[in-house]
């Protein structure tokens, strides 16, 4: 995932490597469900994926296994939250935000149920296997669906406090999971709160606005780019929806550029969204969306993928620079 | 109430869906006049909820998988106090939340549905949710044979047999016509209780407008580990000779004159009845 500079700038910037989001969602539901039988797990053939074997085994009576048959796994979640069940519908983001998306839309947002859906191995996670495993779409149709709130997480810490946040949540959640080991961005003091980005750096010349496992590259470039004597600013937008404008019109207007980065087609996600609010705020900077573009992916793995588009220390500083000439 | 009760009660119903849909301007009359009974033998002999018992977390649930049906659904929610019969006029209209599908907006509405295939994966949902908690409460959907081609349905049919959902019942709205035809023609199903059967379920077959029959198949103990599925025959339009087995009143609206025709041949059949309980 990342280059040998790329890994010195972390170590210069005292970052420590964490571990996947996923395995931090799955301990982290495990933990809640042993002392809230309420919560339940629906998985479709995905337990393995979804990191819950030892849920399934420490707390069998707490999850349902749907197989291979993700239409039926979002109703059934529905189904149980209507009748008082904190379930989450746990399945490849790929098959989740695609095949059961009407499920999505109806069963869960339009129904209105408190029912939480976790997209795993989101986004290229799955990239060697190819654009039937990909997501890169997810964020875009979610967006576009009334009622339901997008997280994707950037670290464990972000994911431990999104699961928390589901857990509770009383309306409809999407939580949004790759499978990759994450740097720790953030302190355990930090404070996490849906709807609001949690600035990783300040800068005002080119701010980044990332989400998910593309802002710990962000956090790099701008590490690279102090050494050229830019300052920039790292947003970690976790919350798609809701969005932080707030944070956004302000990166916009105090910064000379806007970059933004996402695991995710350039169409319809994050950088449509902060696009779309800095123009409506009246703020006009330079502004360039960093993703994977409008073509059949080029073949690999997550790293490959993220390389072969600039989603990297090198990519998003090149970015940053043109951008300010 | 009696069985001639009931079937005076549906006369009524019939009334008071054609009106909704004529007041609409839009509906699915054909359909919602097959699941009337069935609707009918539900919601006054089977289903325990009742305006005051619809928060209780032990009130049976009812999830209409077949949403378009929803004139007949709140005729019944009217009839049964759920909300004033006046309420039937405002559907389809602007601002109203009776909109031309059932809403949770509306009292005794469970679930959110119209587009097709969802409510069976829900209920399997909710009879899980039961069994966890030990719960007494049964969940009943009803699915319209046309309906039957949309995959999820087989999805839920394994997994309601798998996790042998006794709790769960299933009622197929068996009027063999869809808006394109007949359902043999648009997309065969057939032999549907062979079908259900091998997938693990217990199936009845009964005639969708006999009440005494509907009630047994309803209320008669579920097979020990097994879901039910009851195929109830029923004749598309029903109670209406001209919309009877005529596809075209899937979702026809009736034009005045129709809907005079067919008020009379109500009033003709309540009158009969009423003759007939003296």
């Amino acid at each position: 995932m990342f280059t040998p500079a790329a890994k010195a700038m972390a170590e210069k910037l005292g970052l420590k490597m964490g571990r996947a989001n996923l395995d931090e969602f799955a301990t982290t539901l495990e933990e809640l469900a042993k002392s809230n039988p309420n919560i339940v797990a629906v998985t479709s053939d995905s337990r393995g994926s979804g990191k819950l074997a030892p849920f399934g085994k420490n707390l069998p009576k707490q999850l349902v296994e749907v197989g291979i048959a993700e239409q039926n796994l979002v109703g059934i979640t529905a189904g149980l939250a209507a009748c008082g069940k904190k379930s989450f519908g746990v399945s490849p983001g790929c098959f989740l935000t695609a095949r059961s998306l009407e499920q999505i839309k109806n069963d869960i947002c339009y129904s209105d149920v408190p029912a939480v859906l976790i997209g795993i191995s989101s986004g290229v996670s799955y990239g060697a296997l190819g654009t039937t495993h990909h997501s890169l779409h997810d964020l875009a149709v979610l967006r576009a669906i009334n009622n339901l709130t997008v997280i994707v997480p950037a670290d464990n810490f972000e994911s431990r406090q999104a699961i928390l946040f589901a857990a509770k949540a009383t309306k409809p959640v999407f939580v949004r999971f790759g499978k990759a080991a994450m740097f720790n961005l953030h302190k355990p003091e930090t404070k996490f709160e849906v709807g609001k980005a949690i600035q990783l750096r300040d800068g005002n010349d080119v701010a980044f606005i990332a989400t998910g496992e593309t802002a710990i590259h962000a956090l790099l470039a701008a590490g690279q780019l102090a050494e050229r004597g830019l300052n920039c600013r790292v947003l970690s937008m976790h919350s798609i929806k809701p969005l932080d404008t707030e944070a956004i019109l302000k990166a916009g207007r105090e910064c000379r550029a806007v970059v933004t980065v996402e695991e995710h087609m350039v169409h319809g996600g994050l950088g449509e969204a902060c696009a779309s609010v800095l123009l409506q705020g009246g703020v006009g900077k330079p502004f360039r969306i960093v993703g994977i573009p409008d073509e059949e992916t080029v073949p690999g793995a997550q790293a490959d993928i993220f390389r072969h588009y600039g989603i990297s220390m090198e990519g998003l500083s090149e970015v940053a620079v043109k951008l300010l000439k | 109430m009696t069985d001639r009760e009931l079937q005076l009660k549906a006369t009524h119903l019939r009334k008071l869906t054609l009106e909704a849909i004529v007041g609409a301007g839009a509906g699915h009359t054909g359909g919602g006049l097959s699941c009337l009974d069935i609707l009918n033998v539900l919601y006054n002999r089977i289903l325990n909820v009742s305006p005051e018992t619809f928060s209780s977390p032990t009130r049976d649930r009812y999830v209409q998988s077949k949403g378009h049906s929803v004139e007949a659904l709140y005729a019944v929610l009217a009839d049964r106090g759920f909300f004033p019969e006046a309420d039937l006029k405002t559907i389809c209209h602007y601002q109203s939340h009776m909109v031309g599908h059932p809403t949770r907006h509306i009292a005794g509405i469970e679930m959110n549905t119209g587009a097709l295939g969802h409510g069976l994966p829900i209920c399997i949902g909710m009879a899980l949710a039961a069994k966890m908690d030990s719960a007494s409460y049964r969940v009943f959907t009803l699915l319209g044979d046309g309906e039957l081609a949309e995959g999820s349905n087989w999805e839920a049919g394994l997994a309601a047999a798998h996790y042998k959902l006794d709790n769960l019942t299933a009622i197929i709205d068996h009027n063999t016509l869809q808006i394109s035809g007949h359902t043999r023609d648009v997309m065969s199903n057939e032999p549907l209780d062979e079908k259900w059967r091998a997938f693990g379920w217990a199936v009845k077959v009964v005639n969708g407008h006999d009440y005494a029959a509907l009630t047994e198949a309803l209320s008669q103990p579920a097979e020990i580990g097994k879901p039910t599925c009851i195929i109830a025959n029923t004749t598309k339009g029903k109670g209406v000779s001209f919309m009877e087995n005529v596809a075209k009143w899937h979702h026809g609206v009736p034009s005045e004159s129709e809907l005079k025709q067919a008020l009379a041949e109500l009033d003709a059949a309540e009158k009969l009845l009423q003759k007939e309980m003296k």
